[in-house]
């Protein structure tokens, strides 16, 4: 089984862990996964113009590359790609004019694209293609003990056309900790904003979210926070001295890509798991329960 | 005391910027009865100087001006998490990007986000993925 992969550009860059541990734990999983051959950047966040042709074309240019490869689906595990080529997918099959604009500007590509290749994020893939007692089955170092705070963020589950789980109390990410043997604590704050490009910004109102997000995964004595996404990563890891500034009692906790505990649990080594590229070292958390 | 009265009525969705709201968000902003659920529930509101059912208000009144000079719009990070939540089916979300967008183009371009004004330390630790998105919503 082949599925055409779509990694992003923070993949190749500050995330090269979220990369490394998709394509391992696939295999685990036997699916051989295909990087898509010359993607792009898909333009991070969809344009909310109701007219907008022009951000259409960044994520439409990859779903024509995805029909170039000769597939009709595409996986992605950043959730911000996913929800721009979702969201940029459902627009130009509802609008056929832009439709017909983007393919009348991309006259160089044989393929005239008719909004036809299905968008999936890895989460919804393992759900339902897979299924978790088949990934249940492959698991040679269950996380007993773990204590994982799933933390969706806003673009895996809004707006409702996208979401692949219920929108205000999502449960696929626990599901899967589940299925690797941890336990999922509840957690409030798992689809609340983390601030995301603020960032650049507003420094402030990031860590101001970071503060209020890690706390309510301190209070429920989770050991790591599970993302999907590389910028609720940065903004949850690397920017939580800055939530430490507002609030001195914050405890430093470790933020993973789902990925990384999946690789673990497969027993992928430390070339699939990459724990230097983090700012919170995982490794105490994780040895603390025994897992490395 | 004095009492003021203020009417709304559908001769303000005549003027030209309400017509540009509703055109560019496709959002008929008639339809939001002020219940408050969004400003509710906005991770952002904190930090907003106008709430988003106040946007909305103003939005319908037509009141341009105090709009385009809120933080607020800039503030509203696209969570959509009031669009969700909203039961009259608003796009808040939609509507406050018509307004940066206003803001940003209006006959000549004003950026709101100057990427040489970052800090270089700050630049070199950025993801892509925060560097194209803030430009992607604060530049024209
Ligand atoms: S939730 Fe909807 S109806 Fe209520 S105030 Fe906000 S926009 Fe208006
Ligand atoms: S989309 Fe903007 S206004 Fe709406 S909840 Fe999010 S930050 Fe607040």
């Amino acid at each position: 089984m082949k599925l055409i992969y779509y990694p992003g550009c923070t993949l190749k860059n500050h995330a090269r862990n979220f990369d490394v541990s998709t394509v391992s734990s696939m295999a685990k999983l036997d699916v051989e996964v295909e990087e898509l051959d010359r993607w792009n950047c898909c333009g991070t966040v969809h344009a909310l113009g109701a007219t907008n042709v022009m951000n259409r074309i960044a994520p439409v240019t990859n779903l024509v590359r995805v029909k170039q490869q000769q597939a009709n689906e595409v996986m992605t595990t950043c959730a911000m790609c996913y929800n721009t080529l979702k969201r940029a997918n459902i627009d130009v099959q509802k609008r056929a004019a832009a439709l017909e604009t983007i393919n009348k500007f991309m006259y160089l590509d044989e393929v005239d694209y008719q909004g036809d290749v299905a968008v999936h994020h890895l989460l919804e893939y393992l759900r339902d293609r897979i299924g978790f007692d088949k990934l249940s089955a492959r698991v040679k170092k269950p996380l007993k003990g773990l204590r994982v705070a799933c933390y969706y963020g806003c673009l895996l589950v809004r707006p409702k056309e996208v979401a692949f789980d219920d929108v205000e109390n999502p449960t696929v990410m626990e599901d899967l900790v589940t299925a690797l043997g941890g336990t999922p604590v509840p957690f409030a704050q798992k689809t609340e904003c983390c601030g995301a490009y603020h960032a650049v910004d507003n420094a402030e109102i990031v860590a101001d979210r970071t503060n209020k997000i890690m706390s309510g995964a301190t209070e429920q004595q989770a050991d790591v926070a599970m993302v999907s996404c590389p910028l609720c990563a940065f903004n949850l890891d690397f920017k939580q001295p800055d939530a430490r500034r507002l609030n001195p009692e914050l405890q430093p906790m470790p933020v993973l890509y789902f990925t990384q505990l999946m690789a673990l649990a497969f027993g992928c080594g430390e070339d699939d798991l990459r724990f230097d590229l983090h700012h919170i070292d995982p490794k105490p958390a994780l040895a603390g329960r025994g897992l490395i | 005391m004095s009492i003021t009265t203020a009417r709304i009525s559908s001769a303000q969705l005549k003027s030209a910027f309400v017509a540009k709201v509703q055109k560019n968000s496709d959002q008929k902003l008639l339809a939001c009865y002020q219940c408050g659920k969004c400003s509710a529930g906005c991770p952002m509101a904190a930090h907003m100087d106008i709430l988003p059912n106040q946007i909305i208000r103003l939005a319908q009144l037509g009141m341009h001006e105090r709009l385009l000079a809120s933080n607020a719009i800039w503030t509203c990070v696209s969570c959509m998490t009031c669009n969700t939540r909203c039961p009259k089916n608003v796009h808040i979300a939609e509507v406050i990007e018509s307004l940066r967008d206003i803001a940003m183009r209006n006959g000549r371009r004003h950026e709101h986000l100057t990427i040489g004004d970052v800090p270089a330390e700050t630049r070199a630790e950025l993801p892509p993925i925060a560097m194209i998105s803030a430009m992607r919503k604060l530049t024209s």
